[in-house]
């Protein structure tokens, strides 16, 4: 098949909102250029927010104190439970406290770079600039950052960063913030500004008159199925990552709420950009259901390794230390085992695809912390490291002080998401998109301790700025069941429900997703070759047709029924599936998370190719064939390198 | 190895509910003991029969959602163990283990071993913030914090909100929540203007509620994923009775 088959090209798109101009005063032209509401009209409008997380979360809090009728949605029982809650690091921010040399340029300059020059530079100096604002916003929340004996915060440096820019509390961070948010949102529910529905699941979005203006539910408890109106819809429902089934996120996490807004025309820019963390427990058999990730701080104090031989099967302690390959200390002398995450990750495939892997199946390097031990003593790799060496005896039943652990690359975080304006809007007028559900800020690859930057940039900071200027135009006609398109929507949902109950085949919903998160980790994972690709989209094809005849989901529609929620996810999952393998195939460059085989260098690194594909890859839904449109990126204050680690 | 299962299934909150027993073979050691249901579960659905319905989502311990009562304690027998961190290479080949959802007259079951948590959602709607709009805020240095402070805020904001101390009370009482999220947010500064009214209208909120009142039993600590300390309770108490005299 020639690459027309795969897909056809439409028109360029353009972000048309961010103002030209010297950068540092695009964002502050921006908010003055925006409308805005009165406030005697805020009462009048509702905006909906899917999703609890950090951007979802601060978004709805931060929208109900500007006296906006919000409707919030998210698919777990409180609102506390949305998986940013997960993250262990650190959250960056250009404060400079140190003195080090930061800067909001210096952080904005990182991104860029770190993101391999396939981000837009207007987004990620907002987010640099936005940075500050938000270490105060949480600290006056409450957050018990990390703090010196003298009071104030404590930093540390992440991710190879040269400053030390990032705040953190102990290793849960993610959760210390979104309970700083959840907080900020439960007094909004109490004020009445936000009417909160826990175990709903946004199911379809509505369009009338070419705007966004609600979403179909349903209800996970009763099962019931309701129509929800509102004058915008924010979409704040997360990443794509389960999509390969085992990932670290939760087992919830689902791609349902973006793609059906992607259905329905919105764009999906850079499916294919999915990050791969080094640092996770392996596999320990065909039970797993999930994988859990290690800190990469780890990698300050560990060392990676594997036997030189293949197949060499000996307990790590029985294997001298002339017969062991640190390879990252070997490739990349410079920074060794403290190489970008992409880089760590597919050193790791490589070793194990030479059959050096160690563990179950082969599929595991050792993280060995017996010199720092022997340098620092075992009290002080316990006080650094205690908690996360006790989460990991806790689940492989190993003590990493007598034995090294054993690590392996897992799926984490997915840059790409729905195309969105400066103003965060989709193509959808009405439907903004905000924190891991958009693609806007990381480029092919996002920096460790920025995720929560993002999420907490655009809920408390940009969105609650722009989502006005669309609104002055509201509030909209009212709505109801019997509206044409709204009753069509609703169908759609109803339909899909009972085409799910109704195969009664004889193999489970959880069987397809392994099998479909198979094909992903072997074609669309950590490396990704022209034939890999074509191989995975048919395969992926002759999968779905199978779930469509054989899926077995239990029971009726009426009540609780986890079985049929993950049917729906996982069928959505399919399509998703698709698109990502034909962006991965049509992208014939190397760049951040996305390694072409047939794009390295001599040595076997990562080669760009900035003349043909310096753009985002914005598809427009198109069944089999979906529709590209490019949008240029030009870069004026950093100028495209790169990366070298050697 | 080879396991009884003895499991509460409950059609919906209206239905009585009612053990039921499985027998599961070919458990690994390594699998955690929400694989082993998901692995009971593939059969049921196999067979045509109902899966068990269970709450769970990040699987590491941190979301909170895992709420099973396991041998009669919430979480198992492991310490400071969530039970999605829970593994199997603590049973023994042939075992009986029972497996039951939160029980509290706070948190009705909504289904088999899913139970409805929105009690706690009410009592930090009460107070359980500091109001700090967005936009607000003063430089993060304006006001530094001693260290021994915020450590200590910080153990008691660890708290996951996974109600395993409610599930072990038992008088039902939803103290040692409550006292977390007084102890983190009455240790500092920013969190002083609305200390007062925060303790009275938390406690409110958690009697209205229907949690019981805290006996001093210390169940709830010794269950508790995060080991948050009885102590929090003390100092819920001290700052209740300083409220009260303040506003009388």
């Amino acid at each position: 098949m020639t690459m027309t088959d795969y897909y056809t090209l439409g028109d360029p798109v353009a972000d048309t909102k961010a103002p030209d101009g010297p950068i540092e005063t695009r964002w502050e032209r921006r908010r003055f250029g925006a409308k805005l509401v009165n406030p005697a009209n805020k009462r009048k409008l509702t905006v909906i927010v899917v999703g609890t997380g950090l951007a979802g979360g601060s978004a709805a809090a931060t929208l109900g104190e500007l006296g906006y009728q919000v409707k919030s949605y998210c698919y777990q029982d409180s609102p506390r439970r949305a998986h940013s809650i997960a993250a262990q690091g650190g959250i960056n921010a250009a404060k400079n406290y140190r003195n080090d040399g930061d800067s909001v340029h210096r952080l904005f300059y990182d991104t860029v770079k770190g993101g391999d020059f396939r981000s837009r530079e207007s987004n990620v100096h907002r987010l640099a600039q936005i940075s500050v604002q938000i270490i105060d916003q949480c600290v006056a929340q409450g957050v018990p950052f990390a703090r010196e004996y003298g009071g104030l915060l404590d930093t540390r440096s992440f991710g190879g960063a040269q400053v030390s820019r990032t705040f953190y509390a102990r290793g849960q961070t993610g959760q210390q913030l979104l309970l700083g948010a959840y907080q900020a949102l439960e007094r909004q529910i109490a004020a009445g500004t936000v009417q909160m529905h826990d175990r709903h699941e946004m199911l379809e979005l509505i369009i009338v008159d070419g705007r966004a203006r609600g979403i179909v539910v349903r209800d996970l408890v009763t099962g019931e199925i309701s129509t929800e109106f509102a004058d915008a819809v924010v979409l704040a429902s997360g990443g794509y990552g389960n999509v390969f089934f085992l990932s670290t996120n939760a087992k919830g996490c689902n791609v349902t709420a973006s793609w059906r807004a992607h259905r329905k025309g919105a764009l999906f820019a850079n499916p294919c950009y999915t990050q791969i963390h080094p640092t996770c427990i392996p596999v320990s058999g065909d039970h797993q259901s999930k994988l859990t990730l290690m800190s990469e701080s780890l990698r300050n104090d560990g060392r990676v390794w594997v036997p030189k031989a293949k197949g060499d099967t000996r307990v790590p302690a029985d294997i001298p230390e002339d017969e062991r390959d640190y390879y990252l200390e070997r490739i990349y002398p410079a920074f060794g085992n403290l190489v970008p995450r992409d880089i760590a990750s597919r050193a790791a495939k490589n070793v194990c695809d030479e059959g050096r892997g160690v563990g179950p199946g082969g599929l595991g390097v050792y993280l060995d912390f017996a010199a720092a031990i022997g340098r620092l003593g075992r009290d002080a790799v316990e006080a650094k490291y205690g908690n996360l060496f006790e989460m990991y005896q806790r689940i492989t039943g190993e003590d990493p002080y007598s034995t090294p652990m054993r690590i392996y690359p897992a799926v984490h975080y997915t840059m790409g998401g729905l195309w969105v304006d400066y103003d965060l809007q989709s193509t959808i007028p009405g439907l903004f998109v905000i924190g891991e559900a958009n693609f806007s800020d990381h480029g092919a690859n996002r920096l460790g301790a920025s995720a929560l930057m993002q999420g907490l940039a655009d809920g408390y900071f940009v969105l609650p700025n722009t989502i006005g200027d669309y609104l002055a135009a509201g509030p909209f006609p009212k709505l109801d069941g019997e509206n044409a398109e709204v009753a069509e929507a609703r169908k759609l949902v109803e339909d899909r429900i009972e085409k799910l109950l109704s195969i009664n085949g004889d193999r489970t919903v959880d069987s397809f997703h392994r099998e479909l998160g198979r094909i992903m980790w072997e074609y669309c994972g950590m490396e990704r070759t022209d034939a890999g690709l074509r191989k995975a989209i048919s395969e992926i094809r002759e999968l779905k047709a199978e779930f469509w005849q054989r899926a077995k989901v239990p029971g009726d529609g009426e009540g609780l029924n986890q079985s049929l929620e993950r049917a729906g996810r996982v069928a959505d999952f399919f399509e998703l599936a698709e698109l990502m393998c034909i962006d991965a195939l049509h992208r014939e460059e190397s760049c951040g998370g996305h390694f072409r085989a047939e794009s390295q260098t001599e040595e076997g690194e990562a080669q760009r190719d900035d003349d043909t594909f310096s753009y985002v890859a914005a598809w427009e839904f198109g069944g089999d064939t979906p529709v590209l449109h490019k949008e240029d990126l030009t870069f004026e204050y950093v100028h495209p390198s790169q990366r070298s680690y050697k | 190895m080879s396991l009884k299962l003895r499991i509460w299934r409950q059609a919906d909150a209206r239905d009585k509910g009612s053990m039921v027993t499985y027998q599961l073979q070919n458990v690994s050691p390594d699998m955690s003991f929400l694989e082993m249901l998901d692995v009971l579960n593939e059969r049921l659905t196999l067979d045509g029969e109902d899966p068990v319905a269970f709450d769970h989502d990040c699987r590491e311990g941190i979301c909170g959602m895992c709420s099973l009562v396991i041998n009669g304690v919430p979480h198992g027998p492991e310490k400071a163990t969530t039970t999605c961190q829970l593994h199997m290479r603590h049973f023994t080949d042939g075992e009986t283990i029972d497996i039951e959802p939160w029980r509290a007259a706070a948190f009705p079951v909504v289904k088999d071993l899913v139970v409805d948590r929105r009690a706690f959602d009410k009592i930090i709607q009460a107070g359980g913030y500091i109001s700090a709009p967005t936009g607000s805020a003063p430089d993060a240095h304006a006001t530094p914090v001693p260290k021994a402070d915020a450590d200590l805020a910080f153990e008691a904001a660890t708290c996951i909100g996974c109600g395993a101390c409610v599930a072990a009370c038992p008088n039902g009482s939803g103290m040692l929540f409550t006292a977390a999220k007084i102890t983190h947010l009455g240790l500092l500064p920013q969190g002083q203007p609305e200390r007062d009214t925060r303790v009275i209208d938390m406690i409110n909120a958690h009697d209205e509620a229907g949690f019981g009142g805290c006996t001093n039993t210390g169940e709830c600590t010794s269950v508790c994923p995060k080991g948050i300390p009885l102590e929090t309770i003390a100092r819920l108490n001290k700052d209740y009775r300083q409220a009260l005299r303040a506003s009388s």
